[in-house]
């Protein structure tokens, strides 16, 4: 029924023909089963902003949205009226390649920014799942990491200033664009992952990175889990630095060995179904040299293999693509990320994958050196049955991340089974600081997603 | 101050962890900056639940509060611009808990930085975070400010380091931020948390994050002729794609102050010299450093020197880190700015910053973090004399203004506090300001906690003050 009070007051602002409302386009939009009334494309920083104020005027919703490839994530959501589709805003603002900086609207594609950069042998190491559909803008507000954070961290460790609106329809900016700065308080660090529920961001600054030179890995394959992250142990506490390291479970080895990867990461990349241990690495001869000499012996095993360039590129987007390869081989995915202290990664992994196991679901795992686990649970149908057992899997890893103090969430969950299966988040006396916060950037809830209603 | 306030704070915290007496509370009336304040009195507690307590007997009395660690900050954030309570971290200070397997540490606010470095280091692991005064500054004090110091060129600042904030808010809500896992869930509390000035809350507990040290290091000292042919270097290597561990610069009268003091055998003659440093595999440090010196070549360095030994290494940075120091030895006062510009602007902004000395008649040596762009030109001056005071600065002013010209910011580490707060609307929009300040009242809702700080508290930006005094505190940067 909204559509027609929307529809004046959003073409005013941004023209007719930038309002979508057509039911079948408006399919794409859907954001945790929630289908919006219409989708706007502002040309300007100035329009997303009329559109926040309309929105506080006229009493709608909106959430903003990018290219859409994360629109499947579990995003607490309520009433949504209007997407707010940033794709136009997709310019380079400004690129000093010797500076190593860069300011970027929020629309721009990871893919389009990544060849400008290359030209500067450049990179931003953003190696999110859905890299090559993903925008600036979405990458950031989902929160999603990359397997590169072993070397280079997270988008709040290199992301410099941000421009975003309100909920009250202002234009606001922190941070700047040189690499060191400290005036004024880091409010673009809360907008990192917030899922577009404090503002709408516009611009994002960046510190870029020289390529690094030729990239090589290291893949490593042990019987149990407790072999490979005493590996990933010995690695961290020796002085060398790798891009990237990864632990992956049987059933994930398979399935970033599978037809529905190389579709979506395309490349030859077949290792065994054990527990492997993937590191990637870069240098010159020499350099490559000293960790093709280490490696072997800290990985402990001594069935191992170094991987050319060709096959490192293709390894290294088999694993930042988990997410993405992991949702396409299941009909009803869930996938549970868990933050924990290395130390207590063995035995979660552990946990995780014998319920798995008794329970008769796949469970694809992997784990990140710096404390990250991804848990894929993959019910094999869409039966009650295996639903019934899904639930129980994701139950038992939610207590088992308790017992290890650790931060657990689910980026992904079927929209049937959203509300049907209990996810309570670590507990956390925080909360309430949070919710003040979402009061301050949007007071009258005009950005439609909730993540905080996941959180106790 | 309220007597009745003043009695309860001495039950409990017995009378030796409060002063009162104004001979006593004169050292809190300074940090490093040139501001000055007065308290109405001095804290020291020893756990959180006694902050938790000073707060709440604050709270009642509505008497402003603020924390304090070892008051080396160089923006006058630690210091009572309106009167009150410092709650002072110094005898918070214990290491409680060393994890090497996962490589962190859990610390109360007024441990010093480095000593928790030299705690650890048998372990082979150090906080990285390294400002000037690391020697005396604490964790606390790093967590509110930001910090930085020469190796967070590579290292990164102290946000980059910290995983969780205790703290407790001016409503004496204890809380706990983050974790010491990565990625807490919902909103990046401590991230906002870290640099926000003490103006948030008062932090009981820090977790952070140790790091590896290097296995091989290497230090080049690269003498110039020409300040251009300097900073042109600097340019250079990063164009290269090299980031080097730390990338210094000092000219040629900060070199002579600095060397009449540490001996560090820096050149006399030259006109500026680059501090480089390179960490990591012995590979990888072979390598960088000799495209380094190359560079350094091309730009007609009139020498590039290895350090030959950790001793000599560590002269060099001796010479570095007291730079602020040797600057009161020489004159009666000095003022440090922390602009920050893009690195690709060095040579421009330092012809400016002569000219602007030449302008006012002002000597200004420069030492500063020239890998990030993060200048500190020191501007001399003699504050018996009211009319250099004031051109003092002026001659700052402009040189922050040119720093927001050319793309830049008014403060790289030393934080806005009552020293910069005026030149915020330079840099962000009334909207901008506003959001910030509703952020500070959902920590801080009584406005109770370091009043007057980082916000513009009345008229346009552009007026200059003159604070009723000034001081050459001792060195920190």
């Amino acid at each position: 029924m909204a559509a027609p009070i929307l529809f004046p007051s959003l073409a005013t602002i941004v023209g007719s023909d930038r309002v979508i409302s057509e039911p079948a386009q408006l399919h794409a939009y859907r954001i945790s089963g929630v289908i919006p009334e219409a989708a706007v494309r502002p040309g300007s920083v100035e329009e997303v902003a009329a559109l926040v104020r309309s929105a506080a005027v006229d009493k709608f919703r909106i959430a903003p949205v990018g290219a859409r490839s994360k629109l499947a994530m579990n995003i607490p959501i309520g009433k949504y009226d209007t997407a707010l589709d940033m794709t136009r805003l997709d310019e380079i603002v400004s690129y000093d390649p010797a500076d190593l900086t860069l300011s970027v609207e929020a629309g721009l594609s990871l893919r389009r920014l990544a060849s400008e950069l290359a030209r500067h042998h450049q990179f931003l190491p953003l190696a999110v799942s859905f890299r090559d559909s993903a925008t600036v803008g979405g990458a950031i507000a989902s929160g999603l990491d990359s397997p590169l954070r072993q070397a280079y961290g997270t988008a709040r460790d290199f992301v410099l200033g941000m421009e975003f609106v309100t909920g009250e329809g202002k234009i606001v900016k922190s941070g700047g664009r040189v690499v060191k700065n400290v005036s004024g308080y880091d409010l673009h660090k809360l907008m990192i992952g917030s899922l577009g529920s404090l503002g709408v961001i516009t611009k994002v600054n960046f510190r870029t990175f020289p390529m690094p030179g030729s990239i090589r890995a290291f893949v490593a394959a042990y019987d149990s889990v407790q072999e490979a992250i005493e590996a990933r142990h010995r690695i961290a506490h020796s002085p060398l630095r790798p891009l990237s390291l990864e632990i992956v479970n049987p059933r994930a080895v398979k399935m970033l060995s599978s037809d529905i990867a190389n579709r979506i990461s395309p490349g030859e990349f077949r290792l065994h179904p054990r527990w492997q241990l993937l590191i990637s690495f870069s240098g010159t001869e020499k350099i490559i040299e000293r960790y093709g000499g280490d490696l072997p012996q800290l990985a402990g095993t001594a069935e191992h293999q170094m991987l050319n360039e060709n096959q490192a590129a293709v390894a290294l987007g088999r694993v930042r693509e988990f997410a993405a390869i992991t949702l396409d081989s299941s009909p009803a995915p869930t996938i549970i990320k868990i933050s924990l202290v290395p130390t207590r990664m063995a035995s979660l992994l552990g946990e995780a994958v014998a319920t798995a196991e008794r329970n008769g679901v796949l469970c694809a795992a992997m784990a990140r050196g710096i404390g990250v686990i991804y848990l894929a649970v993959l019910p094999s149908d869409q039966s009650e049955d295996q639903a019934s057992r899904a639930s129980r899997v994701i139950s038992d890893i939610y207590n088992s991340s308790r017992k290890h103090e650790a931060n657990i969430g689910t980026p992904w969950i079927p929209d049937a089974w959203r509300g049907r299966i209990s996810l309570p988040g670590p507990s956390r006396n925080d909360i309430p600081v949070m919710r003040k916060i979402k009061s301050a950037f949007d007071p009258d809830k005009i950005f439609a997603a909730d993540p905080l209603s996941a959180l106790q | 101050m309220d007597k009745k306030l003043l009695r309860d704070l001495k039950k409990l915290l017995g009378a030796d962890n409060v002063l009162n007496e104004s001979e006593d509370l004169l050292l809190y009336e300074y940090d490093g900056s040139v501001e000055v304040a007065h308290p109405d009195c001095v804290v020291f507690p020893q756990s959180s639940v006694d902050v938790v307590e000073i707060v709440r007997a604050a709270g009642r009395c509505r008497v402003p509060l603020l924390g304090r660690g070892a008051g080396t900050g160089l923006s006058g954030g630690a210091l009572a611009r309106e009167g009150g309570i410092i709650v002072s971290f110094a005898r918070m200070n214990r290491i409680l808990e060393v994890d090497v397997e996962n490589q962190r540490a859990r610390v109360q606010p007024g441990v010093v930085n480095s000593d928790l470095s030299l705690a650890v280091a048998h372990t082979g692991l150090h906080f990285a975070p390294d400002p000037s005064s690391q020697k005396a500054c604490t964790i606390g004090g790093n967590v509110s400010e930001n910090s930085g110091g020469p190796h967070t060129l590579a290292y990164g600042v102290t946000t980059n380091h910290v995983l969780a904030i205790e703290a407790v808010l001016p409503t004496g809500e204890l809380f706990k931020f983050g974790s010491a896992a990565v990625d807490p869930v919902g909103y990046d509390l401590t991230g906002v948390f870290v640099g926000s000035e003490g103006t948030f809350g008062l932090v009981t507990e820090i977790t952070v994050r140790l790091t590896r040290l290097p296995e091989s290091v290497k230090t080049l000292l690269a003498v110039y002729d020409s300040l251009d042919d300097a900073t042109q270097t600097v340019v250079e290597i990063t164009a290269r794609g090299i980031t080097p561990a730390a990338c210094e610069m000092m000219d040629g009268w900060t070199l002579r102050a600095v060397e009449d003091y540490v001996h560090a055998g820096f050149p006399l003659d030259a006109t500026a010299v680059l501090l480089i440093e390179v960490d990591g595999l012995p590979e990888v440090v072979e390598e960088e450093a000799g495209a380094i010196a190359d560079v350094c070549r091309l730009h007609h360095a009139r020498s590039v020197r290895v350090a030959k030994d950790a001793r000599e290494r560590d002269l060099l940075w001796k010479g570095r880190k007291n730079a602020f120091g040797a600057a009161g030895r020489v004159s009666p006062s000095y003022y440090t700015q922390d602009g920050v510009i893009p690195r690709t602007k060095l040579p421009a902004t330092l012809r400016r910053i002569e000219e602007i000395g030449r302008k006012y008649n002002l000597a200004i040596g420069n030492v500063f973090h020239a890998g990030d762009g993060n200048l500190h030109p020191i501007i001399l001056f003699d504050q018996r004399n009211q009319q250099q005071f004031r051109d003092t600065l002026r001659a700052a002013d402009e040189i922050i203004e040119f720093c927001i010209s050319v793309g830049g910011s008014i403060t790289g580490e030393h934080g806005v506090g009552m020293e910069k707060d005026r030149l915020m609307p330079l840099l962000f929009s009334e909207d901008d300001l506003d959001l910030m300040k509703r952020v500070r009242s959902v920590f801080n809702p009584t406005g109770l906690l370091n009043p007057g700080k980082i916000f513009p508290t009345s008229k346009g930006c552009g007026e200059i003050y003159v604070r009723p005094q000034s001081a050459s505190a001792p060195p920190a940067a």
